[in-house]
């Protein structure tokens, strides 16, 4: 059973001191969402756990497991068990879908999918996300629409199968029937209770779908206010005009 | 910079089969000025006297394909092509035996006819001429190796209706010194599709030109580079648009690593008033993978006629995406093979364009070995 532990985290980017001391623990079988307005640095957060190089770590642990993943390389973070949907997906030129998933299952897994097995799994994750097939054929979120590139990191998500997944917004640009299509894959990937889910969002929306053990409120780098499913919908009510004031 | 506002079309107006019509350059000429000349072996000034092996010329000929080694004196030479520079001149004055390929009339080859061109050391200069006769189609292999200080001319003339396919691979060693002039003359409906892969070498220079002699030409030349340390790797284009309805299109992508890797590449159209209806586009990519590499990217385009049907350019060097990297190491990938992902998806879909199937998996491996390091 995983346990993702964030102590004390602070991050500076280019400077600006961004997060102010983050403490949070995810546990496998848990579903933490967090909420807060935009520029409280939910992202920076979500970076700074996957090693994005723009992030500089000035203080804190991140801990998968006991293991201190800021001494970890972004991809060894990624081969620890550690997923990050990311909020705006890369475009990456001539390097298709299918070569690029063969080559991170086979990096994460540490072997080469058998081809057949292989085939059949992206096959059956793109159905149960009604991606087309011809996708696979594309270059990596080359003129994807907003939607398109969400569903693609929840396909990722099934098929790397990590420990912890830290979703940043997954739920932002999707319609109505595209945001029930990516919470049933979220819903899939908690189901073994196996693995803990961080969930930024601004909306109570997609919460309806995938239902939070946990509400964290997030403002000024920090988070300011913690509780159960009803947080948020207290959130949706009264919006974050209190947390902004307290920690500017 | 007075020499570059000066039109494309004096720019390349000059022609002579003797080196004497041209000046030795000091490089500060448009045409030198990124060439280290020092690094020449005296091929521009003179002193580069024939001496050592040479570079010997073999063979594989497709059963269709007539290929002669003929003298200097032999009529079909320099018919297509008059050197435009003081190496071309040099190089046509100098060879001693050329290699002539005919293509018959409506042949169609069933096989590519492969010329290799090894080096054996020392300097030697060189002529080809590849000849397809009207409606005749075929590929023809320059495969360029070994170690040698080699300047030569290539004539690619493509008749009525027929159908040229070209690869020109320079694999020299890590020595060699090679200045080429490619001139493709086309005809009416000719089809000419030049396939350069440049990776070996100390310094190669190499002119790949396209003229038009009649209406509904259709050229398409793409190239590939990976510049290490202290290479100088240059292709200087032109395609002069002088018949109406034609059409051109230049697509060339370099990679560049190590101190002192340097990458030119010169991409000159005109389009004459004559040429009505032409539809041109040419592309230089390059991607700088280290510090201390450089790349000296220019597209030129004169358009002497208001009546396009296309005509653009791009050029753009950069380094690899720090996003692009970050995406793919996030979900596993290693820093390596995240780099190698993102560079075999710059050169894209240009290798598989290479028509011949065993060269295509050679110029893949040894873009591969380019990439392990
Ligand atoms: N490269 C940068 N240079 C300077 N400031 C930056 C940079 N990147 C982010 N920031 C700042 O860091 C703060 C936090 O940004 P972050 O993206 O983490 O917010 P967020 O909570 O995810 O917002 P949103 O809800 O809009 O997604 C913002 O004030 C932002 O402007
Ligand atoms: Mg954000």
């Amino acid at each position: 059973m995983s346990t993702l532990e964030i102590r004390d985290l602070q991050v500076a980017v280019e400077d600006k001191e961004i997060l102010r001391g983050v403490n949070l623990t995810v546990r496998a079988g848990e579903t933490h969402a967090i909420m807060g307005p935009n520029g409280s640095g939910k992202s920076t957060l979500a970076y700074a756990i996957a090693g994005h190089p723009k992030y500089t770590i000035t203080g804190g642990q991140v801990l998968l497991d006991g293991v201190d993943l800021l001494e970890l390389g972004v991809d060894e973070r990624a081969r620890a068990g550690l997923f990050l949907a990311m909020q705006y997906p890369v475009e990456v030129p001539g390097v298709s879908v299918s070569n690029f998933l063969r080559s991170a299952v086979t990096a994460v897994r540490g072997e080469a999918p058998k081809l057949r097995e292989f085939a059949k799994d992206l096959k059956a994750g793109m159905d149960a996300l009604s991606i087309d097939p011809a996708f696979a054929q594309r270059n990596l979120n080359e003129g994807f629409s907003g939607g398109e590139k969400k569903r693609h990191e929840i396909l990722q998500l099934e098929l790397l199968k990590p420990k912890i997944a830290v979703l940043d917004e997954t739920d932002s640009g999707l319609d109505v029937d595209a945001l029930r299509v990516v919470s049933e894959g979220i819903n899939r990937f908690r189901a073994t209770g196996e693995t803990g889910v961080l969930l930024i969002t601004h909306y109570t929306r997609i919460l309806r779908y995938v239902k939070p053990d946990f509400v964290h409120v997030f403002a000024g780098g920090r988070i300011v206010e913690e509780g159960g499913p009803e947080l948020a919908d207290k959130l949706e009510a009264e919006g974050y005009e209190a947390y902004t004031k307290a920690s500017a | 910079m007075g020499l570059e506002t000066k039109p494309l079309s004096t720019l390349h107006e000059k022609a002579s089969y003797d080196p004497a019509d041209f000046d030795v350059p000091n490089g500060r000429e448009e045409e030198w000025r990124f060439t280290p000349l020092s690094r020449l072996k005296g091929l521009h000034d003179g002193a580069a006297v024939v001496s050592g092996g040479g570079v010997a010329v073999s063979v594989e000929a497709a059963p269709e394909v007539t290929v002669e080694t003929v003298g200097r004196d032999d009529q079909r030479i320099g018919k297509a092509y008059v050197p435009a520079d003081r190496i071309s001149a040099q190089a046509y004055a100098a060879f001693e035996k050329a290699t002539v390929v005919t293509v018959p009339r409506e042949a169609v080859a069933s096989a590519p006819t492969v010329l290799t061109f090894a080096g054996g050391g020392g300097v030697a200069y060189g002529h080809t001429v590849v000849k397809l006769e009207a409606m005749a189609e075929a590929v023809v292999v320059l495969d360029h190796r070994g170690s040698a200080v080699y300047a030569d001319n290539v004539e690619f003339v493509v008749g009525d209706g027929a159908t040229l396919k070209v690869v020109s691979l320079q694999d020299w060693a890590d020595d060699a010194v090679h200045v080429s002039h490619h001139h493709a003359q086309l005809g009416k409906d000719a089809t000419f599709r030049s396939f350069v892969v440049t990776l070996g070498g100390d310094l190669v220079r190499l002119s790949p030109s396209v003229s038009y002699t009649a209406p509904g030409g259709d050229a398409d030349l793409t190239g590939l580079y990976f510049v290490d340390a202290g290479q100088h790797l240059e292709h200087r284009l032109l395609v002069d648009h002088s018949q109406p309805n034609c059409r051109s299109n230049v697509v060339y992508k370099g990679a560049l690593q190590g101190e002192g890797a340097h990458a030119v590449w010169i991409g000159d159209v005109i389009i004459r008033v004559e040429a009505e209806g032409t539809d041109t586009y040419e592309l230089n990519r390059n991607l700088l993978l280290t510090d201390g590499a450089r790349a000296d990217s220019v597209p030129n385009l004169e358009i002497l006629t208001g009546e396009v049907a296309g005509a653009g350019h791009a050029s753009a060097s950069g380094r690899l995406d720090d996003e692009h990297i970050f995406y793919l190491q996030a979900r596993g990938i290693p820093f390596e093979e995240a780099r190698r992902l993102v560079i075999r998806g710059f050169f894209g879909q240009l290798i598989e364009k290479i028509e011949v199937e065993e060269l295509r998996e050679r110029v893949m491996a040894k873009v591969e070995a380019e990439l392990a390091g």
